[in-house]
């Protein structure tokens, strides 16, 4: 079944927009978000697909509203959740 | 979702789980700062930049990278471990018929270790839903005009697959050492929205 973030070949999302001399983030709190997920990922606490499978299955309104930074946050706090790693499952 | 008041609150969002996550030992403040100045420092277009230049002097090494990539990467002193997890590496070399370029329709899959983290046009729905269906239009809005005889393949990359482009070496630069070789490589060329 095709999930809201398969978007190869639809049409309606605008022009594209390139931005000159970009930074590798916007915001520090991106860059601790990349390497949380990183950092989870290499400590076996959930694998790459999983992580974008969380990502995928957010709910399309959320999904389409979020900057790209905010759904990893969104899929890290839905794992780390799922896994109870907090101990507070 | 922008504005200030928005990614404040993200911010402290952010900040929260990462000091639980410290407190319950699932991740370690000094694993977090290795990572990031890993990718800050060692994930970058030079390296792939390199990776070409090696290409373009080297018959061996090109036959090498375009059969096995991975295999090749060592000879470079690279290697496809500097992301998040190690995946698998295509490279695919343009003529002068035939034009690649990268995209993940899905989500953002690209090679982060050889490139550096990828631009945000490459992660938006505006570029990952067009591209595979019109990509001629795209390649010109980044102002890469083809003519009609150059035939263009797009590369959906997945989380297993992932792909650079090895551009045409530019006329006239026979004289040119593998350094400054390297040095007229962009990212873009990297990943096929310019010609070098």
């Amino acid at each position: 079944m095709s999930r809201v973030n398969d978007v190869g070949g639809q049409s309606g999302f605008g022009p594209l927009e390139i931005e000159a001399d970009e930074p590798p983030f916007h915001a520090d709190w991106e860059a601790r978000v990349y390497a949380l997920n990183t950092a989870l990922v290499r400590s076996g606490v959930y694998t790459l697909d999983e992580f974008r499978d969380a990502v995928e299955r957010m709910a399309p309104a959320e999904y389409l509203a979020a900057s790209y930074y905010e759904r990893w946050l969104h899929a890290i706090e839905t794992l780390v959740a799922e896994r109870k790693v907090l101990g507070d499952g | 979702m922008s504005g200030e008041h928005a990614s404040s609150t993200v911010a402290v969002r952010v900040r929260r789980l990462e000091e639980r996550l410290i407190e319950a030992g699932v991740v370690g403040d000094d694993q977090l700062d290795a990572i990031l100045t890993g990718v800050l420092n060692g994930a970058s277009p030079v390296n792939g930049a390199r990776i070409v230049a090696r290409a373009w002097t080297d018959a061996g090494f090109r036959e090498r990278l375009l059969a096995d990539a991975n295999a090749a990467l060592p000879e470079v002193g690279l290697s496809m471990a500097g992301g998040i997890q190690e995946q698998r590496l295509k490279v695919v070399e343009n003529t002068a018929e035939q034009h690649n370029v990268l995209v993940c329709t899905l989500c953002s899959c690209y090679p982060i270790g050889l490139l550096g983290p990828s631009p945000s046009w490459y992660k938006s729905e505006a570029y990952r839903s067009r591209v595979v269906r019109d990509p001629r239009s795209v390649l010109a809005e980044f102002g890469l005009t083809l003519g009609d005889g150059v035939r263009i393949t797009v590369w959906d990359s997945s989380a297993e697959s992932r792909y650079m482009v090895l551009p045409r070496r530019p006329d006239g630069t026979d004289d040119l050492g593998e350094e400054a070789l390297a040095r007229l490589v962009t990212r873009e060329g990297l990943i096929g929205t310019a010609a070098v």
